[in-house]
């Protein structure tokens, strides 16, 4: 690293803010690249697991909103794929390398939703746990980035409200409603855990060294277990977790979550990652003709 | 906001700003790309006002914003600024001085 790349580096560890034309060294722009790339594929590719359940969602109501939700996720992903094409990746190569696998995207898309409880779980704790990492990037170093976050928490914020109202409906239910949300929160919480990543340290995570995460992996999840166990835990709820508790010093303990899994997911390989894809694969094509006639009748 | 990143042809970046609550200051929210100033508005309302979390927006072509960031102060003209008045020792001084006096005042007259 030269001097001036160290000098770039105190400067954003003091909570220095850059701007698109500003200089950065090529490593952190490729790294902010990478990351808000795979922020932009989660918010697109996160909307097909509710997407499956706006025609079977159980009243109008509920319809409205989940489609309203999908609209919001779809609209994040379109200003962040922004921030990256100002960073010099153009928006129709960031869904080129979506389509053909060669990006990522967030573990917890690659699974199917199997239930009405799976949409509740997701909208509640899921958006939770995305939320945590993305009141984090208010502080990120890259201020436009840092920009927009603040309208995609705004409306993560009455996301969750969703959620949460979702599964309360059930749990004052039937049994059988009960029992449809402890098997999603059963199916979801391995995915759950890893959802923050492995917890490497935070000095030794270049997305932390350049401060474009402003906390670590496990200080995320702890954040996670903190605000929500207990909410669950007083529904009622059981986490499939036997390990699961508070000690004393106020850090929760937990069974080591299954990294191999983790990996093999985000590499492309979860049970509904081929599907997906291909559902995205087959809409970019046939909209195409859109992206075309509008761009005509402009130039 | 700056050159990187150029639109796709055809299509111009517009930089969006948004007032959250009448009277107050219009902030830089984020940009969007648009064929032409019709989509860009109506882009601009779906991504940062259909929530009604905005009062006012301002949409504008990128090309059309100046940015200036070189502010030169090589007279260091600080005498129009608060930090060029540094009373603190001198008020410090003046009371000490004032204490005295008045001592040698009492002093004096009893």
């Amino acid at each position: 690293m030269d001097a001036r790349e160290q000098e770039f580096v105190g400067y954003v560890q003091d909570g220095g803010q850059v701007e698109t034309d500003d200089w950065m060294p090529d490593d952190y722009r490729a790294k902010l690249i990478k990351f808000i790339e795979m922020h932009g594929n989660s918010e697109l590719m996160g909307v097909l697991p509710e997407r499956e359940w706006i025609l079977r969602a159980p009243t109008l109501q509920r319809k409205l909103a989940l489609t309203a939700k999908v609209q919001d996720e779809v609209g994040h992903s379109q200003l962040i794929y922004r921030v990256v094409e100002d960073l010099g990746k153009p928006r129709e190569q960031c869904l080129a390398d979506l389509i053909s696998g060669k990006s990522k995207f967030h573990n917890v898309f690659h699974y199917p939703t199997k239930t009405w409880g799976d949409v509740g779980v997701i909208a509640w704790l899921v958006d939770a746990a995305a939320i945590i990492s993305q009141k984090a990037l208010l502080k990120c170093s890259y201020a436009p980035y840092a920009r927009i976050m603040k309208k995609i928490c705004w409306e993560e914020s009455f996301h969750i409200l969703h959620g949460r109202d979702v599964i309360l409906t059930l749990m004052l239910g039937t049994d059988e409603q009960r029992e449809l949300v402890q098997e999603a929160l059963n199916r979801w919480w391995g995915p759950l855990m890893q959802f923050h990543g492995n917890p490497i340290a935070k000095e030794e995570d270049p997305m932390y060294v350049w401060r474009i995460k402003s906390q670590g992996n496990e200080e995320a999840r702890q954040q996670f277990l903190d605000g929500y166990v207990p909410q669950i835990w007083e529904l009622g709820l059981t986490v499939p977790d036997p390990k699961l508790r508070k000690n004393d010093d106020g850090v929760w303990e937990y069974s080591e979550p299954d990294w191999a899994e983790l990996k093999h997911v985000v590499t492309g390989h979860g049970p509904q990652t081929a599907e997906r894809l291909e559902l995205r694969r087959r809409t970019r094509a046939e909209t195409e003709w859109v992206r075309r006639a509008m761009l005509a009748e402009a130039a | 906001m700056g050159a990187p990143g150029d639109a796709r042809r055809g299509s111009v970046i517009y930089e969006v700003f948004r007032q959250e609550r009448k009277g107050q200051a219009l902030q830089h929210a984020g940009s969007i790309e648009a064929p032409d100033g019709a989509f860009a508005d109506a882009y601009a309302r779906e991504q940062y006002g259909r929530r009604g979390e905005s009062t006012a927006l301002w949409v504008v072509p990128r090309e059309s914003v100046h940015e200036l960031e070189d502010f030169v102060d090589e007279l260091e003209r600080n005498y129009h600024r608060v930090d060029g008045y540094p009373l603190k020792e001198k008020l410090g001084k003046a009371r000490e001085l004032a204490a005295k006096s008045a001592d040698a005042l009492s002093a004096g007259s009893g």
